[in-house]
């Protein structure tokens, strides 16, 4: 599978991103430029974690209008899987492409330390190599990661199935000592009605091998190169 | 002529700014005060012109990238 990485100005996960495609799952990868207009011969976009353009005036709110931007929106409506990580989420959000918005931090504290999460649905590309009930543990490094959705927008969420991983403790609550940010129904991650385009404040590409402490998040890149084979092997 | 924009959380939307300034100014000994509200304040400098058209131009920046219609409301004033 070929994965394109996104780059902003001031991104700083986009090297660890492309290092689990190419050297930890053995796929193909590249940088892709904010300014670049084509998502042609990728089957897969990951938006990853950083500051793009500083935060200025909302996370995410200024790269969503680069021209790399409008090609994943279109990507995206032809049913390319995006994943957005940490600061891409909140890009994809700002975007319209995820529901709702990611804001301060209740504590107000940046917040960098390792969570559990539930898998709340394990459908489409994202969770379904996730084991049935296993917990995820990842690192969060964030200070605007609680996830605000209007009431009948998480309803919404909630009837589409769409809440993909909630902040839970050890035994697996969604209780309010393991919501690290604030973060409406303990809601880490969500994706779109489509189940295509999907975006989760920790990250996955810091902890994807043995040697880094723990190697849940790799279950997802696997299960969305899974979904990818699938696709390929139908349209085949 | 200027462009005022004055952003402001939703009321819905959790504003632990707001409440954390709220509690500084309690603990300080201004009593009494209600909820605090922390926002933005953009002043955009324009050319002198069609003040309808520029508020017609500038309306549509605040939802499209100025404010996020999500969390936000916005207030927008054309000065002369």
């Amino acid at each position: 599978m070929n994965f394109a990485v996104l780059q902003f100005p001031a991104s700083n996960c986009d090297q660890d991103a492309l290092h689990v495609v190419r050297n930890v799952l053995g796929h193909s990868g590249r940088l892709l430029w904010h300014k670049e207009h084509s998502l042609a011969g990728f089957d897969a976009v990951i938006i990853p974690g950083g500051f793009s353009y500083g935060d200025y005036l909302r996370t995410g709110a200024i790269a969503r209008f680069s021209p790399i931007m409008q090609a994943v929106q279109a990507f995206a409506a032809q049913g390319g899987p995006v994943l957005g990580i940490c600061n891409g989420f909140q890009i994809l959000c700002e975007a319209g492409l995820l529901p709702g918005a990611l804001i301060r931090n209740r504590s107000l504290q940046f917040r960098c330390e390792h969570v559990f999460l539930k898998t709340a649905s394990r459908e489409g590309p994202f969770t379904r190599q996730i084991p049935e009930g296993k917990l995820l543990r990842l690192p969060i490094a964030h200070g605007e990661g609680c996830y605000f959705a209007d009431d009948a927008t998480l309803e919404q969420l909630q009837a589409g199935r769409q809440i993909l991983w909630q902040y839970v403790n050890a035994a697996g609550e969604p209780s309010d000592q393991a919501n690290p940010n604030g973060s409406l129904q303990n809601i880490a991650g969500v994706c779109n009605l489509a189940r295509n385009v999907a975006g989760l404040m920790p990250h996955p590409e810091r902890a994807s091998e043995p040697l880094l402490g723990c190697a849940d998040g790799r279950l997802i890149f696997e299960s969305l190169i899974s979904w990818l084979q699938t696709k390929l092997a139908a349209a085949a | 002529m200027k462009a005022k924009i004055i952003v402001t959380p939703k009321k819905a939307v959790l504003d632990p700014q707001g409440k954390t300034v709220a509690n500084a100014l309690e603990q300080m000994g201004y009593k009494g005060i209600g909820d605090v509200h922390v926002g933005k304040y953009l002043e955009i400098e324009l050319p002198a012109g069609d003040r309808e058209s520029w508020r017609k131009q500038l309306d549509e920046a605040c939802h499209k990238i100025l404010s996020n219609p999500v969390i936000e409301d916005y207030q927008l004033e054309i000065e002369p």
